[in-house]
């Protein structure tokens, strides 16, 4: 089943197109790839798509809502988790406390009288355990390498228990034993259930991960399919070498 | 003894204050140059609701506090498009607002004449008459505001403000209705510090509205920021230094044409020599 559709999203800076009238589909049980060189509107895409920039063109469908318009703060209501490019933790907040912030209760009157509970806790140190941070639960999140960041943002995503989850460039800084964790974690949530969006430049993680591939190249898709079939045509070939 | 007392009461409302915008501008990053205008409008309300309606103190001073949070969630909603520098503005105007008000009305507040003849408390059949009694009631209510300032930091709703301190959007991807936070914790810093200003005008028995302009504002504003932002104990201890030194400077000896003056002069230097060499203030946590 189809978790998330795009239809003609339009994303403009001063008349620039950074995404130009995009049409993409991610289906549930599924990982789909977003590549495309520097600049070509990945990030721009997912941000549009999660209110971080409002849209301002086309209509974005999850489940049965379509929507012409997303705010922040409707991303996680429509089911909807993510990681950032750059990493966006709350840096003088302990790494527990990140993760907290993805389990306890949103309601702000629960919120003023409660704390959080021990199945909180124990959540989060399942989820601390799973990303190898578990040592570091009591550090500020700006303490922290480029890659625990990374992977520390991965675990607050995954507290998030969605449907949907943008990952971008999730891999970047990681080392090769924790780049197993994370792409294992990423089979995890296909094989659960949920639509997996990756933005990734490594074509090999690629290969390996991705069932579905959109190519990007100056905010429109240029080509679609799985890894093998578009890895391998020219004009994408063209877009990522400059040949 | 008499004159220690009177310096400890002031301490303690003050440090009530403090610890209200602690809450604002220490934990969720919203810096509010309108406690003193909350402070009035607690002190104001308390005031006649005490002669006017013959209603006592506790129940006055509680009643005066829900105005205040009632008018800060009026103006923490027109004010949720307002970010950074344009907030601080617009404290400043709500500040500058309220100030003419309880100068220009002067048929409820006898503008610049002030109400006098307010009398000293009486809760739970217990009189604060006395001075000494007076100081541990603030001293409690401080101890009260203190220890809520605690619970809330402590608790979830705390740790989305440090959270919207940080990055608003980030955690409002997480789901969080940030703005709603962000005016709860504004209705409650303004009840609080309202009910300091409650306590401010039954402890000097007499209120003008001189005591409540921007200028008071921008003063616990120094406070917190010296104490040390995201520490309701630096708030309490930056009362201790700012209200502390302004009166240990009237025992240097300047002469009187001058002593106000280099009170001015010796509060601008404090705050100079703070921003240059200890920005994060005294106990602070967090720059702003």
């Amino acid at each position: 089943m189809t978790a998330l559709v795009t239809r003609k999203l339009e994303k403009r800076f001063l008349g620039v197109h950074a995404v130009d009238h995009v049409d993409i589909a991610c289906k549930d049980g599924s990982i789909t790839a977003l590549v495309g060189p520097n600049g070509s509107g990945k990030t721009t895409l997912i941000n549009t798509i999660t209110g971080i920039l409002p849209m301002d063109g086309g209509e974005i469908r999850v489940g049965e809502r379509t929507l012409t318009r997303v705010r922040p703060t409707d991303a996680a209501g429509l089911g909807i988790a993510r990681t950032f490019q750059n990493t966006r933790l709350i840096g003088q907040m302990s790494v527990l406390d990140n993760i907290l912030l993805a389990l306890t209760e949103r309601s702000v009157w629960r919120a003023l009288f409660e704390r959080q509970g021990q199945s909180h806790l124990d959540a989060a140190e399942a989820v601390l355990r799973r990303v190898g941070l578990s040592e570091k639960r009591h550090a500020n999140a700006e303490e922290l390498s480029y890659g625990q960041r990374k992977l520390l943002e991965i675990a607050r995503a995954l507290s998030m228990r969605s449907r949907i989850y943008f990952f971008d460039e999730p891999f970047a800084g990681l080392f090769p034993e924790m780049r197993k964790v994370v792409a294992e974690i990423l089979r995890e949530l296909r094989a659960g259930g949920a639509a997996v969006v990756l933005v990734e430049h490594d074509m090999d993680l690629i290969r390996d991960l991705a069932d579905f591939c959109y190519v990007l190249d100056s905010g429109k898709v240029i080509a679609e399919g799985t890894p093998e079939q578009v890895l391998k045509e020219p004009h994408v070939i063209e877009a990522y070498l400059g040949k | 003894m008499d004159y220690a007392v009177h310096i400890l009461t002031m301490i303690a409302i003050t440090g009530i204050a403090a610890v209200s915008l602690n809450l604002l501008i220490g934990e969720t990053g919203l810096v509010s140059v309108a406690q003193a205008a909350f402070a009035g409008i607690g002190a104001y309300g308390m005031t006649l609701l005490m002669l006017h309606a013959g209603i006592p103190f506790l129940a006055a001073a509680l009643f005066s506090a829900l105005i205040a949070g009632a008018i800060a969630l009026i103006i923490g909603a027109i004010f949720l498009s307002l970010r950074e520098v344009y907030y601080v503005f617009g404290t400043v105007g709500l500040n500058m607002i309220v100030w003419a008000i309880l100068l220009n009305w002067d048929s409820l507040t006898r503008g610049p004449l002030g109400i006098p003849g307010i009398t000293r408390p009486e809760v739970l059949g217990i009189s604060f008459a006395d001075n000494t009694a007076f100081l541990i009631l603030c001293a409690v209510v401080l101890l009260a505001v203190f220890a809520a300032h605690y619970a809330i930091m402590k608790s979830n709703f705390g740790r989305v403000l440090h959270a919207v301190r940080e990055d608003e959007e980030a955690i409002a991807v997480l789901g969080y209705k940030t703005e709603v936070y962000k005016i709860v914790i504004f209705v409650i810093s303004a009840a609080l510090v309202a009910f300091s200003g409650s306590l401010y005008a039954t402890y000097l028995s007499y209120i003008n509205p001189s005591a409540f302009t921007v200028n008071d504002s921008i003063f616990i504003l120094a406070i917190v920021i010296l104490g040390g932002l995201g520490s309701a104990y630096g708030a309490i201890v930056g009362t201790c230094m700012l209200v502390g030194a302004f009166e240990a400077l009237r025992f240097i000896g300047f002469p009187a044409s001058i002593a106000g003056d280099m009170r001015q002069v010796f509060y601008g230097l404090i705050l100079i020599l703070f921003m240059l060499y200890l920005p994060r203030g005294l106990f602070g946590k967090f720059r702003i």
